[in-house]
């Protein structure tokens, strides 16, 4: 008894703090099935009365945030991909190749690493602006198509590649590319399925470039639409929690899938950076 | 002759790896900072976009525009307070968790975890817009919560002195789970020996965290704070989403700031002297903080 005691009062504390985390997710799902107008009542409802998809359906007939859905995949699919591919080749480069000033290059880069971005953000939206892709998905997807820290953490996983695993393949007559694709690509797989969870989730959430980039609600993407939805619709709460699930959902999602490497990725970043 | 042709060919192979990234970061990063740090000794503005000859180099005046500006000053001691107030917090409720998730009769170690880990990954305009409701002073659950507990309701987002804590409360509830993960990391690095022998020096509970957990945790806690530290400097979209900087102002922050001076009223060269200004104080912020939790470290 004596020694069961702790155990339960820790589990109590585990429990609520779980309840206190999770307490605002399950309420926007709750929420997002009330009929029109219960969230607003006093007392707070903590469950619809009449569970109803009316909001779902506004969401992609009324307000189209099928399409807006659409720009963010389209974004964070563009976004992810380049960036996959350009760091993978940099970090492999710098962990593995020998050439003049690497060091050097790669040092400046990492400390690059603490500048914000916010420093180059108003030149760049005038480039942008003059390349004409104001409004696009690739004026939103420009600053993310390679990165710094991506570059970094590919490089240092690829530290442990065995040079003579690389020196075989030349023996072999292999070209440089043609080992990068058919050794390299294959080893670093667990960093680029953790590197593409980052940047997926880094994508899909991001806000401030896209607010300043996309000015046509037809090519917002969903945090912007969601941020710019709630100035018209703020009475509207079951609406705008079904648009937050909407948005919250897909990313949820990929973590609950990924999570493993996901995690793991947290701590390379914390131990190593 | 074969040694010098391989090296040359990996000369060749690397600089054609780097190309895509080096060509990429240089022009979208490191020509924009360049250009900001330019920028904001010019006064480019509205017309400056369209005519860009009208552009006057302005020397320092921005900067001490900036620094006699008591919208600036307003901004940064918005975003101050999140930082000094929010980042303990935010330390503290991951350490918390840290703890709970990792002690040893826990049980389901991993469901908590990922539970505590959730609110990292969702989309923070979309958590800032829950928040909203939730802390409705009528309708909203925590204000439901407050009376439960026999405490005075809150009108969270309508009362000044209210509206920085309640951005708070989101930014603690999103992101603690992110540090609860290094601290577990950093906990399950500590050597079960160093425990063995303080209680066998007859140290009790209390004693074993202040002498043991906590000082192997010091590496921990200086990048748990530098990093906290540096991502709340930038605050920006719980605001934005959640009060627009109202009311009264009384939750601009200098990031806020910076944009609607530079994308809502196009005035771009004030803009990035704002940015550089925020810049420069996160360094020194950073330089203090290692400093002193630098020398905590030492005995």
């Amino acid at each position: 008894m004596k020694r069961a005691l702790p155990a339960i009062a820790l589990h109590a504390l585990l429990v609520v703090g779980a309840l206190l985390t999770l307490a605002p997710l399950l309420w926007m799902v709750s929420a997002s099935f009330m009929p029109t107008g219960q969230a607003n009542t006093f007392p707070p409802p903590l469950l619809p009365s009449r569970p109803t998809l009316e909001h779902y359906f506004d969401l992609f007939t009324r307000l189209n945030l099928a399409r807006t859905f659409a720009n963010s995949v389209v974004v964070t699919l563009g976004i992810t991909l380049s960036s996959l591919v350009v760091n993978s080749m940099a970090g492999y480069a710098f962990a593995k190749l020998r050439f003049r000033g690497r060091d050097a290059i790669f040092r400046v880069l990492v400390a690059a690493m603490v500048i914000p971005a916010q420093v180059g953000m108003m030149p760049l939206f005038l480039m942008v602006k003059g390349l004409g892709l104001v409004n696009t998905p690739w004026g939103v997807m420009i600053p993310g198509l390679a990165g710094v820290f991506g570059i970094f953490m590919i490089r240092q996983f690829a530290l442990s590649i065995p040079d003579e695993l690389l020196d075989a393949a030349r023996i072999d007559g292999a070209s440089e590319f043609r080992i990068y694709w058919t050794v390299v690509l294959p080893v670093l797989r667990p960093i680029l399925v953790t590197m593409a969870t980052f940047s997926v989730l880094s994508a899909w959430n991001d806000f401030m470039w896209p607010l300043i980039v996309l000015s046509d609600d037809r090519r917002y993407t969903l945090p912007v639409a969601l941020a710019s939805l709630v100035g018209e619709h703020v009475q509207d709460t079951e609406l705008m929690m079904a648009g937050s699930v909407l948005t919250v959902l897909p990313v949820l999602i990929v973590f609950l899938v990924m999570q493993r490497s996901y995690v793991r990725g947290v701590l390379m970043g914390s131990v190593k950076g | 002759m074969s040694a010098l042709t391989t090296e040359r060919r990996q000369q060749r192979a690397a600089w054609g790896f780097l190309a895509p990234a080096l060509i990429l970061i240089a022009v979208f990063f490191f020509v924009p900072v360049i250009a900001g740090l330019v920028m904001s000794f010019t006064d480019y503005d509205v017309y400056a976009i369209g005519a860009p000859d009208t552009i006057r180099f302005m020397g320092l005046r921005n900067y001490q525009q900036v620094l006699a500006d008591p919208e600036f000053w307003h901004a940064l001691r918005n975003t101050l307070y999140f930082v000094v107030v929010g980042g303990p917090l935010s330390v503290l409720a991951s350490l918390s968790a840290a703890l709970l998730v990792n002690a040893k009769i826990a049980r389901w170690k991993g469901l908590f975890r990922t539970i505590y880990f959730t609110p990292v990954v969702t989309t923070m305009v979309a958590v800032a817009i829950v928040f909203r409701y939730l802390l409705h002073p009528r309708y909203g659950l925590v204000n439901e919560g407050l009376t439960l507990l026999h405490l005075k309701p809150i009108d969270w987002l309508g009362d000044p002195h209210w509206s920085m804590p309640a951005i708070v409360l989101l930014a603690v509830w999103k992101n603690f789970g992110y540090n609860m993960l290094i601290f577990i990391a950093g906990l399950q690095g500590i050597p079960e020996e160093l425990y063995e022998a303080a209680e066998l020096d007859g140290a009790g509970a209390g004693a074993r965290f202040v002498h043991v957990t906590l000082p192997a945790l010091a590496p921990t806690f200086l990048f748990v704070g530098v990093m906290t530290m540096i991502g709340q400097f930038q605050i920006f979209a719980e605001p934005y989403v959640m009060t627009q900087g109202g009311p009264l102002r009384s939750t601009v922050s200098v990031v806020m700031l910076m944009y609607e001076q530079g994308f809502r009223w196009w005035r771009m060269g004030y803009a990035s002297a704002i940015a550089f200004v925020l810049f420069v104080i996160m360094l020194i912020a950073t330089l203090i903080q290692m400093r002193l939790q630098g020398e905590g470290r030492r005995p």
